[in-house]
Formats: structure tokens, sequence, C-alpha cells
């Protein structure tokens, strides 16, 4: 597969604090990649380098084959900035009418592609009386105009709804199917897990994890926990079968890790006649999340 | 190239339109235009010239202060708005050049302000001639009149933009303009004048002050249109001591202004890190 973003090496420091340090990566045509990190990791400066907005200080960046923000690169790349905002004299429709144009495209489209987002009932109104999930949806309208190689986006999902996520989502599901290379980031978790094909982790500046869900579940090993409810009187029993488990509240809460899962279910199964219920949690995105960006000193 | 700057123009326009800009610069020059020429009418008889070219003399003077004010007051948000809206990052990802940018907003601001200048000169001029059967033959003055104050305004339109993108923020902006336009269009006359008293006909009258009008884009248009309508005898102050300025470097001045203002604009807002 051919890479349409590649990264190596990048760095870029603000004032002489570091906010990008070393940052390698990549994004292949048809891959939706996640970006995630903590407020100020440097999101949001790295999207800004790759729209070449602002200049990197040291490292190399290739665009659909181009430096960033050359001219080439931006008739390529399309992208949604946190929080979109436009002039809120203009009605929506007035709006990606300017952006078409811009583009070299046919200004007939932008109805259908308001429409495409759910606005075609509020095109003609001004941007002023849009909502915020509205005003995001104007931005995501943009970014399909003239089928664009690479789709940067900055948070595309904060402000929506749980059916407009849906919907975006499965928007960009069929632009990486046409092709399209798309990265994205977003604290949402939960979404990203189950739409997107990799995460890259980003802590203090630095690429800490790149991987699938999977890898990084594996990577990271974080312990498995159990809950164990008890049948009335056999607590005691139980605690002294399994040495490592607490008691909180009405159960008792044990943890193991990845290797040991399945031995210590046997262990528990054997208790079968004490124990009326057991609960396995693996460990959460979020677990997985805060292990890498906490590493390395955060 | 053209379709993106007309593309920035449309859009331009309809802010405009929709922000009442249109409309504030056109009651601006017609309310102000039709009470200089009621009041101007008055000494015209004595002075053995036709309505109309008075009251091309005196619109003149009005431009000077008005049509600057006007188009700074239209293009001191025209950066620093985008950058306060968080509306510049997205433009500047889309495949157009800054100056393409800045020369719609350009393209549209001066066609609103050509709107006004038509509609308050010609608000004038029709009293003049309806007043004057001779005023006829003020329509070469008045047509000289109209097109050096779109070049005027042009020329404060692309400075308010430079302007724009050095402060960042609309409020800064704005104290930069109104600082401005003070400077160059009331202090700079009255420390002119000031100089040229002290001086008493020394070097600095005879050389420094003829380079320091044609460097005023200002003064450069009023010194021209006084000058090309031998109107100059009539004028008082600066004007009538710069008699000795030939035509031709006052109207070098008035067509080089906004090319340089769109430059030094351009130079600025490039330097602009959204």
């Amino acid at each position: 597969m051919t890479s349409t973003l590649t990264i190596s090496h990048l760095t870029k420091s603000f004032g002489g604090v570091k906010a990008l340090s070393d940052v390698s990566l990549h994004v292949a045509a048809g891959e939706r990649v996640a970006l995630l990190g903590h407020n100020g990791a440097g999101k949001s400066t790295l999207m800004k380098v790759i729209l070449g907005l602002i200049a990197a200080d040291s490292g190399e960046i290739s665009v659909c084959g181009a430096a960033p923000g050359g001219a080439a690169a931006r008739a390529k790349v399309a992208y949604l900035p946190e929080n979109a905002t436009f002039h809120s004299a203009l009605t929506g429709l007035e709006q990606i009418t300017y952006y078409l144009r811009l583009r070299g495209e046919n200004t007939s489209e932008a109805m259908a592609l308001l429409e495409k987002v759910g606005l075609g009932h509020a095109a003609k109104r001004r941007i002023g009386t849009y909502s915020k999930g509205m005003r995001q949806r104007v931005g995501l309208a943009q970014t399909l105009i003239g089928h664009p190689d690479l789709l940067v986006l900055d948070e595309p999902t904060s402000g929506l709804d749980p059916v407009s996520r849906r919907d975006f989502y499965a928007l960009l599901d069929r632009l990486a199917a046409e092709g399209a290379a798309i990265l994205l980031s977003s604290h949402a978790l939960t979404e990203v897990e189950a739409r997107t094909d990799r995460l890259l982790i980003l802590s203090g500046g630095q690429m800490v994890a790149t991987g699938s869900l999977p890898d990084l579940r594996r990577e990271a090993a974080l312990p498995v926990a159990m809950h164990v409810t008890a049948r009335k009187g056999y607590d005691a029993d139980i605690l002294a079968a399994l040495p490592n488990a607490i008691r909180v509240g009405g159960a008792l809460h044990l943890t193991c890790s990845q290797e040991d899962k399945l031995g210590t279910l046997a262990q528990i199964s054997g208790l079968k006649n004490k124990v009326t219920d057991i609960d396995v949690i693996p460990p959460s995105l979020e677990d997985i999340y805060s292990h890498f960006s906490r590493r390395d000193g955060q | 190239m053209i379709a993106r700057i007309v593309a920035t123009a449309i859009t331009e326009a309809h802010i405009a339109r929709r922000n009442l800009w249109v409309l504030i610069a056109v009651v601006l020059m017609v309310v102000f235009s039709l009470v200089l020429s009621a009041v101007g009418s008055a000494p015209s008889g004595g002075l053995g010239a036709d309505r109309l070219s008075i009251t091309v003399a005196s619109l003149t003077s009005l431009s000077v202060y008005l049509v600057p004010l006007v188009a700074l007051l239209m293009s001191f948000d025209a950066v620093a708005g985008e950058v306060e809206r968080g509306t510049l990052p997205l433009l500047l990802t889309y495949p157009v050049a800054r100056w393409e940018i800045l020369a719609g907003k350009l393209v549209a601001h001066t066609g609103i302000l050509v709107v006004a200048l038509v509609a308050g000169y010609g608000a004038a001029a029709l009293i003049a001639v309806v007043g004057d059967p001779a005023a006829a033959a003020g329509v070469g003055a008045l047509w000289r009149l109209t097109w050096t104050s779109a070049l005027l305004g042009a020329t404060f339109l692309g400075i308010g933009y430079a302007l724009s993108s050095l402060a960042r923020r609309a409020s800064g902006a704005a104290g930069l303009a109104i600082g401005l336009w003070l400077g160059l269009v009331v202090l700079y006359d009255l420390a002119l004048l000031a100089a040229v008293v002290a001086d008493d006909g020394g070097i600095f009258t005879t050389q420094f002050f003829p380079a320091a009008l044609l460097a005023n884009p200002a003064d450069a248009f009023r010194l021209f249109n006084l000058t090309a309508s031998q109107a100059t005898a009539a004028a008082t102050g600066i004007g009538a001591a710069a008699a000795s300025i030939a035509l031709w470097q006052s109207l070098v001045s008035v067509l080089c202004w906004p090319l340089v203002a769109l430059g030094l604009a351009t130079l600025a807002f490039r330097k602009v890190q959204p």
C-alpha cells in the first residue's frame, strides 16, 4: 500500500518548549488512523504542521508526495479544525459555495454536500443561527469537496449527537473505501476503537504507542480484574482460596495478569458451590490509553 | 487565480451587504455630499466658476477625510476578524494564495466604495447641474474626482488590511486604523504647515515639502485634483503652498499607492501564523 502521509523525525518547539519531538508516522491510502492524546499533547500542532500552517523545526514530511502547505499538497488535503467556525453573516450554502469555488469545483454541488451532512433544510439560513453541531457539519461538508486524498480531522465528532456520530463514521468508511487516507484526533475513545484501523498515542510531544487496539492491549499487558460474588457465608473460604482477593462491598475483587487469567478462572470455577457469580473485566480502552500516555514521565 | 479572487470578492460582498456596510457607506457619502453642496453653494457667484466645479472642489476636501475613514472602517476587521473568529486556519489550508485572499477582499470593498462615491457625488452633482445650466463644464472634474477617490479608497483599504494583519485582534486593529487616519489625514498636514511656517522659505519648503506631500496618499489625491482643475488658487493652506508640484508627479503617487498598499498588506498578512 502506498503511503499518503509520511512523517519522519519531526521536531517542533515554541520558544524553547518542545511541542513535538522526534515524531514519526505514516498513514496509507484507505487507512483510518486515530490520533489520541491529552490536551496539550501536541495533536493540533502535529496537524497544523501536516497542513503547512506552521513550519517544522526539523524532520521530513511528505503529504501526497509533496511538501506540506504547498499548492500541490493543499489541493489534495482537506481539513476540519477543532470547533469549526465560519462567518456568521453567511448562509451555509454561501459558505460551501465559496469553498467549492476556491477548489475550482462546480458550485452546483453545494446543496448536495449540505444534504449529505443533513443540513439541506438549513442551507439558506445564516450560520449565525446554527447550533454547534450544525456548524461542525458545515465543517464536515467542506472536507468532502473534490475527493481529497488525505483528510485531517481535529476532533471531528465533538458537538455531534450520537446519531450524527454514527452517520459521520459511515461517511468516513465510504471515503476510506474510495482510497482516502484519514487522520483524526478524538477524545471519545470507545468511538475510535470501533471505527479506525490504527491508533497513535501522543504524549508530551512524543509518539508513545502505535498499533491496532489488540496490539496495544497486548503490549500494555495490563491486569485483568475479576469480581466474584460469594454464596452467603462462604466469603472466608473464598478469601482463603484466593489470597490476593480483597473484599469491596458485598463482592470480592481480585486482579491477575493476562497469562494467569485462565488459571485463575479455573481456580474460581473449582469453588463453584461457594460462588454465585463472576464478572471478568478486561482493561478498558481508557486504561490502555492512560497506561501509554502516563509512561515517559507524564 | 482570477476565479479564486472573484470567489473571495463574492463572499465578501455577501458579508458587507448583511453587515450593512454598503448601506452605511452610501448613507455617509450621500449625507455629507448633500450637506457640503448646500453649504458650499453660497459663495459660488463671486468666483466666476461654474457651480459643479465649485462643488467638486468642496467634495475633494471632504473626500480627503471621509474616503480614508470609510475605507479603514471597512478593512480593519479583514484579517484580525478572521483570526479572532478562528476562520483563518481553515481558509489557509485551501489552495488559495494569501495575496489572492486580500485581492478578493479589495475588489469587493472597493466596489462598495465606488457605489457609495457614485451615490454621494451623483447627488451633489445633480443639485449643482439643476441650479446652474453652465455646470456641465465641471463634468470632467467630477469624473476625475470619482476615479481618484476610488484609488484613494483602495489605498486605505490596503493599509487597513496591513494594520489588521499586524494587530491580529480586531480591537487593536481599530485603534491602529483610527490612529493612522488621524496621523495621515489630519496631523500630517498640520505638521507640514507648521514646518513650512517655521522654515520660512528655506531648504525644507523647497526640497523636502513637495516630496512629503507626494508621499502621503491623501495629500497626493488632493494635490492632483486641485492642480488638474486649476483650483489651487481657490484652495487654502497646503494646496496653495504646493502649486509648484507638477501634475504628473501627483498622478504617479495616486496611481502607485493602491499597489504599494496591497503589497504592504500582503507582506504583513504573510507574517500572520494561524
